[in-house]
Formats: structure tokens, sequence, C-alpha cells
């Protein structure tokens, strides 16, 4: 199982800060998308965003990047601070 | 130094600590941020500010870092709010310590660019008609972009 976790508003439409979830065959973070789309289709819908950067082991990832079930994959939409 | 508080802290108290911690430079810019209490029309009750730990005070150390890098700096202090803030609570503090004061105030005005558009922090602004998540505004984006240019 991997651990995701969701921030800012993704975490409102998640209605969750943090879930278990089983990869399956995702082998990447789009087909991750995928899968939680199939699952949870405003979430999925959110996630598709452009805006949502992906963070896997607390590290940003640049393109579609490999997870494996190990991981803690943060989905991040727009920050903003001060 | 980069700290992320879940509670209130004392604007005042941690300015006057900085001055005393940083001597006497030449050049102190301190920027406090608080939390306005109102948004257009509408009465803010609360702001909230979701982090990532670990991962939130390492980006505001990346920021840091980069502004020790470009300007000739002394001393630097971010103190940033999480969790619930209320009307008028402080929520950010960026010190800067400099022989001069140009490089006080550049190193400072980049750091809260950075701060608003690159630290990670998502805030949630709570008002009598609703919540909405805020988002950087086109201005924010493009204010962060001068140091690009510039650099």
């Amino acid at each position: 199982m991997a651990r995701l976790m969701f921030f800012g508003k993704l975490g409102d439409i998640a209605q969750a800060r943090s879930r278990e979830f089983p990869l399956g065959n995702a082998e990447t973070v789009s087909a991750l998308k995928a899968a939680i789309a199939g699952s949870d289709e405003a979430l999925g819908a959110a996630l598709a965003d452009p805006s949502v950067r992906c963070i896997v082991n607390e590290v940003l990832t640049q393109g579609d990047a490999a997870i494996s079930d190990k991981d803690e994959i943060a989905f991040i939409p727009p920050v903003s601070g001060g | 130094m980069v700290r992320v508080l879940e509670t209130p802290f004392d604007l005042n108290a941690e300015i006057a600590a900085f001055n005393d911690r940083a001597g006497a430079p030449g050049a102190v810019v301190t920027f406090s941020g608080v939390v306005r209490g109102q948004a257009g029309e509408n009465a803010v009750t609360a702001l909230e500010l979701d982090h990532f730990p670990g991962v939130t005070e390492r980006s505001i150390t990346e920021i840091e870092a980069e502004a020790r890098a470009r300007w000739p700096v002394s001393d630097i202090e971010i103190i940033h709010r999480v969790g619930r803030l209320g009307p008028e609570e402080p929520i950010v503090l960026v010190c800067v310590a400099a022989a001069h004061r140009r490089e006080a105030f550049e190193a400072a005005d980049f750091l809260m660019d950075y701060l608003k558009t690159k630290a990670m922090f998502w805030k949630k602004e709570h008002r009598a008609d609703g919540a909405t998540w805020i988002e950087p505004r086109a201005e924010d984006y493009k204010d962060a972009a001068r140091w690009e240019e510039s650099g």
C-alpha cells in the first residue's frame, strides 16, 4: 500500500489528509491519478489540473515519476504563504 | 534561521531578539505580515494555514539559502505561522541584517515574494459567507518573476 497525502484544497476534496492506497498496476504518477479517478471522480478531476504537483518521498517530481507501494505520494495544489 | 510555528508569536519580542543577535550590522530590515480582518465586503473570521511538516521547512531553508547567495547579508530570520489564525494575528516575520540598506531591503523583498509563491503553504480564508482556498494572484507571480529576470 502506498501512502497518499493531500494538501490544501485537495485535502477537502479527498475528505482526508492521507489515505492508504493499493497501487496495483499503477507504476507511475499518471497511472495512479487514473486509478484514483476511477474510484473518486471529483478527486480525479482535481488531480488532473496541471497546477497540481506531486512529491514522492518528500522530493518534488519532474515529469511522470515512477512509484511503488512503499512510497509516500503527496499531491499539492499551488502554494501560497506569507 | 527558519521557524514554522503552530502557536502565536510576539512580533516585537522577535524583532528585538533579532536586533540583539545581529549586533549592529549597519542595516536591519524587518517585514511583518498580519491576518487582515477584511476581505472585500466580508469580515475574515480566521485564516487556516496548511503545511507539509519537514518539506515546508526545507522549502523555506532553500529560499533563505538563495537569498544569502544573492546578497551579502549577515543574518536572516524567517518565522511563519501554521494552523488557525485570527484577524490581526502575526502570520509571517522576515528579518534581514546587512552592512548596507540596499541588500537588506532587496533580500527581504525577495524572501517575501518567494514565501508568497514558492514556500509550501496552503491558505484557507474563513469568512462570514464561507471559506475559500487562496492561491497566489497574478501580481504575486509577477513579483516573484522579477528576481528571475534580474538574477
